[in-house]
């Protein structure tokens, strides 16, 4: 069971500064985050877009924005866990909460921020009528631990930069990488289709353009795909199909989690950020309120009332005095926290 | 001064929506549908790179080129037609009166 302070769900902007105004008060955070890295949409759907409404940054790549925040709230040694769907929440007899990801990881708080952003980012899966059946039996939507299929031959499909990243780095790991693609034309970065054609020119990858898998055949698991193209379907001997379409947001499961929701988004207090449920705030994209505007700058500012709260539920007995930055730096803290406590 | 257009919109149920919308805000299609509430999600916020807003253009005097980056997205989504077009990418205008567009499927 990881223990902490404030676990926040959603490793996106709003709750990455979470972790440092929390860290100012000596509060320990952990996130969760349905997909593999840390930055929510911004990593996810437009790293290299510039934003504009970043007080004193006139302006900034989001991915750069992520790194930013990332530097900001690292020394109060945030834990993680990626890649895994805050599932369910469980209020223990003392009011604190236990936290239950889809792979069964436990998290122990007395506070729960959901920094959810749109929701848990869920692949766009491709409407074949099988395909449920070769889930993790062949067929990936998320490529994870990437050692394990370094030098098999493979099919990707897409066309965006996910698409494109992964079949570039495992054609220069040694793999035959197939790449089916409905078009010609690439919305990867200009870079990654240039070098996608000159591993295609060296006989690593086979680009297959205005081509489509539409069949995938297997006896348990994936043994072959049909592709269909123009000129023609072919079949391809594999056991391994990305189909990285990117990835779509879904509220999930937080819709059922007893908490006030109004148009997909979760009521809350503007004097604390606090939901219908004590102990538990929403803080950033996910929240609604009265003139609530979806802004990575508004959602800086809800995080750090709500840690103000936050502290007196985790301190009851203790008063805080803001302190300024300025004044008194930013003192981080020394060790990590345990992953692996002791179970209560 | 303020010109507003009628544009209607049809909605997954098959609903019609009929709307009187300005031309002088800088609006999109996509973010008309938001402001009535109906159910296009606008995801990544107007950048063309989600596909939450696909529409079908049912008025043939409206068609419209896609962009380029409307184009690439396209390419990508599903349940595409010969008249899809990305709401983000169409800017309100005069010349859209009477348009009449269907709100694609919701992708699963």
């Amino acid at each position: 069971m990881i223990k902490t302070d404030i676990i926040i769900i959603g490793a996106g902007p709003v709750g990455l500064f979470a972790v440092f105004e929390a860290g100012l008060m000596k509060l320990r955070c952990h996130l969760i985050d349905a997909i593999p890295q840390p930055g929510g949409q911004l990593s996810e759907i437009y790293p290299k877009k510039p934003i504009y409404d970043i007080p004193g940054y006139p302006t900034v790549l989001a991915g750069e924005l992520v790194d930013k925040l990332m530097e900001q709230a690292a020394p109060f040694k945030p834990g993680f866990t990626l890649g895994e769907r805050a599932n369910s929440i469980e209020k223990q007899a003392d009011g604190s909460f236990v936290v239950t990801t889809s792979k069964g990881t436990q998290h122990h708080a007395p506070v729960v921020m959901i920094a959810g952003g749109l929701g848990s980012f869920e692949p766009r899966k491709p409407l074949i009528s099988n395909i449920a059946d070769f889930e993790e039996k062949g067929v990936r939507y998320i490529v994870k631990d990437p050692d394990q299929f370094e030098g098999k031959d493979m099919v990707i499909s897409g066309g965006g930069d996910s698409a494109l990243d992964w079949a570039i780095y495992f054609a220069e790991k040694g793999s035959f990488v197939h790449l089916v693609h409905r078009s010609d034309r690439y919305r990867a970065h200009k870079d990654s289709v240039a070098r996608a054609q000159e591993l295609a020119a060296a006989g690593k990858i086979e680009l297959h353009t205005y081509a489509e898998v539409k069949e995938l055949n297997g006896d348990g698991d994936l043994t072959s795909v049909v592709i269909h193209a123009k000129e023609g379907n072919r079949t391809v001997n594999t056991n391994l199909w990305f189909p990285l379409f990117g990835l779509s947001p879904k509220l999930g499961p937080i819709g059922d989690w007893g908490l006030e929701i109004e148009k997909n988004a979760i009521v809350v207090d503007t004097f604390d950020y606090q939901t219908n449920r004590p102990g538990v705030f929403a803080i950033g994209d996910v929240n609604t309120y009265p003139g609530k505007l979806k802004l990575i700058l508004c959602g800086f500012h809800e995080a750090t009332l709500a840690v103000q709260t936050a502290y007196k539920i985790i301190n009851p007995n203790k008063k805080f005095t803001l302190k300024y930055t300025t004044v008194q730096g930013v003192q981080g803290f020394e060790d990590k926290q345990p992953k692996e406590a002791v179970k209560s | 001064m303020s010109l507003d257009i009628n544009i209607t919109v049809i909605d997954r149920e098959g609903m019609e929506h009929e709307f009187a919308v300005p031309t002088d805000m800088n609006l999109n299609l996509m973010e008309v549908c938001k402001g009535y509430d109906l159910p296009v999600a606008g995801t990544c916020g107007g950048m063309a790179m989600c596909a939450s807003c696909q529409v079908y253009i049912l008025t043939e005097a409206h068609f419209g080129a896609r962009n380029e980056d409307e184009q690439a997205m396209l390419d990508e989504a599903y349940f595409v037609q010969e008249n899809s077009r990305l709401g983000c990418q169409i800017p309100i205008t005069a010349d859209l009166d009477g348009l009449k567009v269907k709100i694609a499927p919701e992708e699963l």
